[in-house]
């Protein structure tokens, strides 16, 4: 069933990052890592950050995460500055991310602290249904795989309804096998909960078969290179034409050939 | 199975050793055996290993009490920590046996001396256990626990108790064992009864080595039931984790 593909409710902003500056400093050494990014995200969108190893992307989703301060320049959700890390942007880390003394369930529940119970059990048993963890509910994440602890850490995100989604190459640690389910399952579960979300990865593919758009970085310190529509609507034949002509504009800009 | 055959092959060992060299000092297992089964006809064997543990359990269990609390507040402001850790890494090298003097001199020959020097031997691993393990929680837990909304005081008791709690375990583990060698040592000074005041008693009253030597075997026995007591703690799910390449 196709959807329009760059589906935005509405015009609406959530996310405004203006003239972003982010210094390191050491040891009196300074090190710039993020020059002068500027980028609004609209409510509900699917946005792909895509930049080489060490350019700085992971920084700039910890500072919008509100981990980080930058060093000049603002960020606003929903028109609040951000100044610290907040509930209703959630920071999903590669399944490592997952607490191991905790169960499934224990993970999932963890941010749902100000519920009552029955409400907490209704929503776990909803979370662990929508991620594919029935049956493991008591099962603690040493004994599940890559796969599934990266759904768990999803839907421990995805349980306390958070309005933003900030993911740093999820699926990075995970086979390329595996890699290509988890992105149809998150498609369907950004499809269901329409969150707005930021995802971060080195992988264009990944970027031009998830996102609304993508921000292409820069080397270290990142700037924003191009920011590309992708028109496409979901689901995205990954053979079409106009898909590969995306993804080698982005090969393009990144200065990569397209032969091997 | 295989444990069990050593054990054997040991008593063997020191059977014959003792045959062979027709020493007059050091006793066979079966005059251990006969010490054993005579200090249990008097009434004295269960009665010295029950003081013995009760001395243990109450320095040890205050050890862990004020120790935890000590060490997960030292290991959570590092700049508290600076000020307090050459203290502590000062009187962590004198031996608790160095501290018997003072002891006495502050609670007088009993029990309180004795529990005292056990409480002074197992606060140290404990307390650097902790430190240790609240900041080897990895940055990854803690902000995760910050995203999710967690105040300090939850983020200390859901996220880096729970983290660190292997590391500490390991500190308990180590510190149960050293509690219970200076319980030997303070028991032979400072009072009379336990299975330390056994070993240098039963020497003093008539050179009883087959007695010492059963105290011996005792302390060692029991010393390895504690330990296997901890082991077993680290099968719980909840910690299983952080002893993944262990057996």
């Amino acid at each position: 069933m196709a959807l329009v593909g760059s589906v935005r409710n509405s015009i609406e902003t959530k996310l405004s990052a203006q003239h972003i500056d982010l210094v390191f400093t050491r040891d009196g050494n300074t090190t710039a890592v993020l020059n002068d990014i500027s980028l609004e995200v609209a409510k509900g969108e699917f946005l792909c950050i895509v930049g080489p190893s060490g350019c700085g992307k992971s920084t700039l989703l910890s500072t919008i995460a509100g981990f980080l301060s930058p060093t000049s320049g603002e960020i606003r959700i929903d028109g609040e500055v951000v100044s610290g890390p907040d509930p209703r942007r959630i920071f999903v880390f590669q399944e490592r991310g997952v607490f191991p003394w905790l169960t499934v369930e224990g993970n999932i529940e963890f941010g749902l602290f100000k519920l009552t119970r029955a409400e907490r059990t209704l929503r776990v048993a909803h979370y662990i249904k929508m991620v594919g963890l029935g049956g493991f509910e008591k099962a603690y994440p040493a004994e599940l795989s890559g796969g599934m602890k990266q759904r768990l850490e999803v839907a421990r995100a995805l349980a306390v309804n958070p309005d933003m989604l900030l993911l740093d190459e999820p699926f990075g640690a995970l086979d390329s096998i595996t890699r290509l389910i988890m992105r149809g399952e998150l498609l369907r579960i950004w499809q269901a909960e329409r969150n707005t979300i930021v995802f971060v990865t080195h992988d264009i593919d990944e970027a031009v078969q998830l996102a609304d758009r993508v921000v292409v970085l820069s080397d270290r310190p990142a700037r924003i290179q191009q920011i590309m529509d992708i028109d496409i609507s979901h689901p995205r034949d990954i053979s079409s034409p106009r898909y590969l002509e995306l993804r080698n504009a982005i090969l393009e800009q990144l200065g990569l050939a397209h032969q091997i | 199975m295989w444990p069990v055959l050593a054990s054997a092959l040991l008593l063997l060992v020191w059977h014959y050793s003792v045959v062979w060299t027709k020493t007059k000092v050091f006793p066979s297992p079966l005059a251990v055996e006969k010490g054993l089964a005579e200090l249990i006809r008097k009434g004295l064997l269960w009665g010295y290993v029950g003081d013995s543990l009760r001395r243990v359990a109450i320095g040890f269990g205050a050890a862990t009490v004020l120790g935890i609390p000590l060490g997960l507040t030292l290991g959570w402001y590092p700049a508290v920590n600076q000020v307090v850790n050459p203290v502590l890494q000062m009187l962590r090298p004198i031996s608790p046996i160095a501290w018997i003097p003072v002891a006495i001199v502050m609670f007088g020959v009993g029990d309180v001396t004795a529990i005292f020097l056990i409480f002074l031997s197992a606060l140290f691993p404990v307390v650097l256990a902790c430190v240790s393990g609240v900041s080897n929680v990895p940055g990854i837990f803690r902000r995760a626990g910050r995203n999710f909304g967690l105040s300090a005081p939850q983020l200390l008791a859901r996220v880096v108790f729970p983290a660190a709690l292997p590391q500490i375990l390991v500190g308990l583990r180590l510190a149960l064992g050293i509690a219970w060698l200076v319980m030997v040592a303070a028991e032979m000074i400072a009072v009379d009864s336990g299975l330390g005041y056994l070993v240098i008693d039963a020497r003093n009253s008539g050179k009883r080595y087959d007695l010492v030597a059963a105290a011996m075997l005792m302390i060692g026995i029991i010393g390895l039931a504690l330990d296997l007591c901890f082991r077993r703690l680290r099968e719980i799910r909840s910690v299983r984790w952080g002893f993944r390449h262990e057996h």
